[in-house]
C-alpha cells in the first residue's frame, strides 16, 4: 500500500509558529552540551535554584546548572511519571515535590532526556522560592560529597525588615568567598559588575517581551513563555540572552504589525497562576484556544523580571540579593494579591485560571484565598486546576476538560 | 490529683484545660505549632505559650482554605481556629519552618480572627555567624512586637527569670527520659507522650511543680538490671499526638524508651545560659539544640544525632513516625534509614495521615516487627 500523502501544511498554523524558537533550542542545547563537557574544559559546574544569583557564577566562569530546569525538561518529555515511581522506591514519598524526586532519580540513574545532569563541583541554594530546594540540595550535597553553599532569604510576611536586609547582604558577599574558595581565584568585581548590567538588560528585555501580551490580540501566550523562560533562568548575564530575547521582542513587534495573533479569534483573555503543566501544555493551549481564549500572561515567568525596579544597576551585587528575596513566591499572600491585581489590570484579562500544583506547596497553598479575594475584589470568574507540573499520575483528563468547559460557559455568559 | 491523673487529663482534653486555666489566672495564652517558638519571651511578656497540636477526623471549614495535600497539623489547627474552638487563646506566634507553615500564617491571619499575631522570620541556616546575629535580631524585634502588641515592658530580669523556669523544666523532663529509659516498666507506657503535652499546655510553672512531684514519686525506682526479653524503641519523627501508638507497640512487646520528636526529646533538649545575654543566650540554644529538618545544622546532623541516640539508650529498633504531606520530614527519611541500614538497626516507617492506621492494622505491623528484633 503506497504511503499516506504527506498532510499539507496548514498556512494559518505556519503563519503562527514562532521562528526565534530554532534558535531557542540551538543556544539551550549548546549550554548543555557545554555543560555535560565541562570537565574536558576544565571548567567547574556549579548546580544552583531557578531563585538563586546566578551572576556571580557567570562571572567567575563557573557553568551554572539548574535541576528545576531539568525537571521541567524531563516533565515536558513525559519522563516524570518513570522517574518519580524510581525515587518513590528509594524512599521519597509520593508527596514531595515532582521537580526534586525526578531529579534525585535522574542522578541515581543517569535517565531522563538527556541521560542526567553534569556532576555538580559544589551546589548553591537561596531558599527564596521554597524549603524543598533546601531538602532537595542537602541530598545533592551528600549524594555527590560535594560543598553545599546556603543563601537564606527570610520570608516576607508582611514587612522585609532592616535585619533581613543586613542578612542577605552579609550572605551575597559569603557566598562570593565561598566561590574564590571553590573557584582558587580572585573575584573580579569589574566583571560582576558588567555580568549585573547583561542580567538586568536581560530581564529588561524579558519583561518587555512579556509585556507585548498585553496587545489585542496577544501575539504570544504564556504557554510560549513558557517555552522561553529557559534562558532567562539558565543564563541571565550572558550576552547570548540579550541578544535572543532583542530578536524575540522584535519579531513580536512585527507580528503586531502584522496582526498576527497567537490565538485566531482571541475573544477571551485569561491569565494563569502557579507552574505549567509540562507534560500538557499542548493539550491545554488547544483546549483554550478551541473557546477563543488565550492565557495571556501568568505570574511565574515574571517572577524573573518582576523585581527589576528593586535593581541598581551600579550597586548590583547588594540591591540584588535584596531583590531577590522579594520574588513573588516568597511574600505573603496579601502582597501576592497586589501583583495579581496589577496583572489582570494590565493585560486586561477577563479571567483567572489557578494550577493547584501539588507538587509546590508556598505556591499553590494560599491560592484558595487569593482566588476568593480575586473573585471579590475584581469581579472575574476563576478556575482552579488540581495537578502536577511533572507527574502526570496527578492529571485527570476528564475531569479537567469538564471544568475548563464549565468554566468557559461561565465567561461567555 | 496526683501529677499522672492531671497529665493525663491535661493532653487529653486541652482546650478544656486552657479555658479553666485562664478563667483563674486571667493571662494571655499564645498559640504555636512548632519548638522553634520563642516560648520564653512569650512567657517573660506574662502570656502563657500554648502549642497546637492539630490532627483531627473532621476537616470542613479549613478545606476552603487549604488543598488536601496539606499536613493534618496545619489543617487541623486551622479547623480548630475556625471552628472557634481556640477561643481561650489571644493570638499566635509563627516562627518560619516550613513551606506548610509559611502559608498557614497568612491564611490564619486573615481568616482566624485573633487580635495578636507575631511572624518570627528565622533564619533557616544555623551554622553561621551572620545567621546567629539575624537571629538575635530577629528575637529582639519578637520581644518588641510582644510589648507592643500585649502592651507590656519586658525586662532583661523578667527574661531570665523565665528562662530559669524554662531550663528548670527542661532539665526535669531530661531526668524523666532518663529514668523510663533506664526503667522502662517505671511508667506507662503513653506517659512521656502526655507530660510532653502537659508541658506545653500548662501554666509552666504550675506543670514544674507537678513534674517534680512526680520525679519524687518515681525518686524509688531502680534502674533495671537487663535480662528483659522487652524491646527498647525510638521513635523519630515531627510530632506524635497519638499515646495509642506507644500503648499498641508496648503490646507487642516493645517500650518507647526515647524519641527525637519535636513534641518530644527536642523540646527538652538544649539549655539556655543563665548569666549571658538573655535574647543571645535563647539564640544559642536553638544554634546548637538538635536541629528540625526544616532547618539546617550540616548535611549530616541529624543522622548523626539519631545514631549517637540509638548507641547512647542502647536502642534495638527505630520507629519513624512520619506525618503525611510534611515535606522536611520526608525528605530526610531515606538517608536516616540508610544511616540505620549500615548499622544494622531494624527500623520501620509509619506513616499518619489525620489519624494512624486502624489499630490492628498498626497492631500487626508492630508485632511483626518486634519479633525481628
Ligand atoms: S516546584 Fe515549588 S517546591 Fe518544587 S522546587 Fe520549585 S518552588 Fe520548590
Ligand atoms: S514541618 Fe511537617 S508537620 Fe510540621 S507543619 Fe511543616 S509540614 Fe506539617
Amino acid at each position: 500500500m503506497a504511503d499516506a500523502p504527506e498532510k499539507a501544511r496548514d498556512p494559518e498554523k505556519e503563519k503562527r509558529k514562532i521562528k526565534s524558537v530554532s534558535k531557542m533550542k540551538e543556544i539551550m542545547t549548546n549550554y548543555y552540551i557545554e555543560a555535560k563537557t565541562a570537565r574536558d574544559s576544565g571548567k567547574k559546574v556549579a548546580w544552583i535554584t531557578s531563585g538563586g544569583p546566578v551572576e556571580p557564577l557567570i562571572a567567575m566562569d563557573v557553568i551554572p546548572v539548574y535541576p528545576e530546569n531539568h525537571g521541567a525538561m524531563i516533565g515536558a518529555s513525559k519522563m516524570g511519571v518513570d522517574l518519580c515511581e524510581k525515587a518513590e522506591e528509594m524512599g521519597y514519598s509520593r508527596d514531595l515535590c515532582s521537580y526534586a524526586r525526578a531529579d534525585i532519580a535522574s542522578a541515581a540513574t543517569n535517565g531522563g532526556p538527556i541521560g542526567g545532569l553534569p556532576e555538580p563541583d559544589f551546589l548553591v541554594c537561596c531558599n527564596n522560592i521554597c524549603g524543598t530546594v533546601l531538602k532537595w540540595y542537602e541530598v545533592a550535597a551528600r549524594y555527590y560529597n560535594v560543598p553545599l553553599f546556603i543563601l537564606d532569604t527570610p520570608f516576607v510576611h508582611r514587612e522585609f525588615s532592616d535585619a533581613a536586609r543586613d542578612y542577605v547582604i552579609r550572605q551575597i558577599y559569603e557566598y562570593i568567598d565561598f566561590l574564590e574558595v571553590q573557584c582558587g581565584k580572585k573575584a573580579d568585581f569589574d566583571r560582576m559588575q558588567e555580568v549585573g548590567k547583561l542580567s538586568v538588560e536581560s530581564m529588561r528585555l524579558w519583561q518587555a517581551v512579556l509585556d507585548v501580551a498585553a496587545h489585542k490580540p496577544a501575539p504570544m501566550s504564556a504557554f510560549d513563555a513558557f517555552f522561553h523562560l529557559a534562558l532567562i533562568v539558565t543564563l541571565r548575564g550572558k550576552p547570548v540572552v540579550v541578544d535572543y530575547y532583542q530578536g524575540l521582542l522584535d519579531e513580536m513587534n512585527e507580528r503586531i504589525r502584522d496582526g498576527i495573533a497567537m490565538v485566531p479569534n482571541e475573544k477571551y483573555r485569561l491569565l494563569w497562576d502557579n507552574l505549567p503543566i509540562w507534560y500538557k501544555t499542548k493539550w491545554l493551549s488547544e483546549k483554550f484556544a478551541s473557546h477563543d481564549a488565550c492565557l495571556v500572561a501568568d505570574t511565574y515567568t515574571s517572577a524573573w523580571s518582576g523585581v527589576l525596579p528593586l535593581i541598581d544597576e551600579n550597586n548590583f551585587l547588594e540591591t540584588m540579593s535584596v531583590a531577590y528575596t522579594k520574588i513573588y513566591i516568597n511574600i505573603s499572600i496579601d502582597l501576592m494579591i497586589d501583583k495579581l491585581r496589577e496583572m489582570i489590570r494590565k493585560y486586561d484579562a477577563d479571567g483567572l485560571v489557578m494550577h493547584s500544583n501539588r507538587s509546590c506547596k508556598p505556591y499553590s497553598l494560599g491560592q484558595y484565598d487569593l482566588q476568593k479575594m480575586v473573585m471579590k475584589e475584581l469581579k472575574i470568574p476563576t478556575l482552579i486546576i488540581e495537578a502536577d507540573m511533572v507527574d502526570e499520575r496527578q492529571f485527570s483528563e476528564s475531569q479537567i476538560d469538564t471544568r475548563i468547559d464549565a468554566f468557559m460557559e461561565t465567561l461567555k455568559s | 490529683m496526683n501529677p499522672f491523673d492531671l497529665f493525663a487529663s491535661v493532653s487529653r482534653s486541652p482546650y478544656a484545660h486552657a479555658r479553666a486555666e485562664k478563667k483563674n489566672d486571667g493571662k494571655k495564652r499564645i498559640g504555636y505549632f512548632c519548638s522553634y517558638a520563642p516560648e520564653e519571651l512569650v512567657h517573660a511578656a506574662g502570656a502563657i505559650p500554648f502549642r497546637l497540636f492539630g490532627a483531627r477526623r473532621d476537616i470542613r471549614a479549613a478545606d476552603a482554605h487549604l488543598q488536601s495535600y496539606c499536613c493534618s497539623l496545619v489543617r487541623g489547627g486551622l479547623e480548630d481556629a475556625l471552628q472557634k474552638e481556640l477561643d481561650f487563646l489571644d493570638g499566635a506566634v509563627f516562627p518560619h519552618t516550613c513551606d506548610s507553615i509559611q502559608r498557614l500564617s497568612d491564611i490564619w491571619r486573615l481568616n482566624a480572627g485573633f487580635p495578636i499575631h507575631f511572624d518570627v522570620v528565622m533564619p533557616v541556616k544555623l551554622n553561621t555567624s551572620s545567621a546567629r546575629q539575624y537571629m538575635i535580631d530577629v528575637l529582639a524585634k519578637f520581644r518588641k512586637d510582644l510589648e507592643e502588641s500585649l502592651q507590656v515592658s519586658i525586662s532583661d530580669d523578667a527574661i531570665v527569670e523565665s528562662i530559669r523556669l524554662y531550663n528548670r523544666i527542661r532539665d526535669r523532663l531530661e531526668k524523666l527520659y532518663l529514668i523510663r529509659s533506664g526503667n522502662p516498666e517505671s511508667l506507662p507506657p503513653s506517659a512521656m507522650n502526655m507530660v510532653m503535652k502537659s508541658a506545653m499546655i500548662m501554666d509552666r510553672a504550675v506543670f514544674l511543680e507537678a513534674l517534680e512531684q512526680l520525679l519524687e514519686t518515681l525518686s524509688n525506682t531502680k534502674a533495671q538490671s537487663g535480662g528483659s526479653k522487652r524491646k527498647r524503641i525510638l521513635i523519630s519523627g515531627g510530632i506524635c499526638n497519638h499515646p495509642d501508638i506507644y500503648d499498641v507497640l508496648a503490646e507487642a512487646g516493645g517500650d518507647v524508651v526515647w524519641d527525637d520528636l519535636c513534641t518530644g526529646y527536642r523540646y527538652a533538649g538544649g539549655r539556655i545560659d543563665e548569666s549571658a545575654d538573655p535574647i543571645e543566650a535563647i539564640a544559642d540554644r536553638y544554634l546548637t539544640r538538635m536541629a528540625c529538618p526544616a532547618k539546617h545544622l550540616s548535611n549530616t546532623a541529624r543522622g548523626e544525632h539519631l545514631l549517637e541516640a540509638v548507641r547512647e539508650q542502647k536502642i534495638e529498633g527505630v520507629v519513624f513516625l512520619l506525618l503525611k504531606f510534611c515535606d522536611p520530614h520526608a525528605f530526610d527519611y531515606p538517608y536516616l534509614k540508610q544511616f540505620l541500614d549500615d548499622k544494622g538497626i531494624p527500623n520501620i516507617l509509619v506513616e499518619v495521615e489525620e489519624q494512624p492506621a486502624p489499630e490492628g492494622q498498626l497492631r500487626t505491623r508492630f508485632e511483626t516487627f518486634v519479633d525481628m528484633l
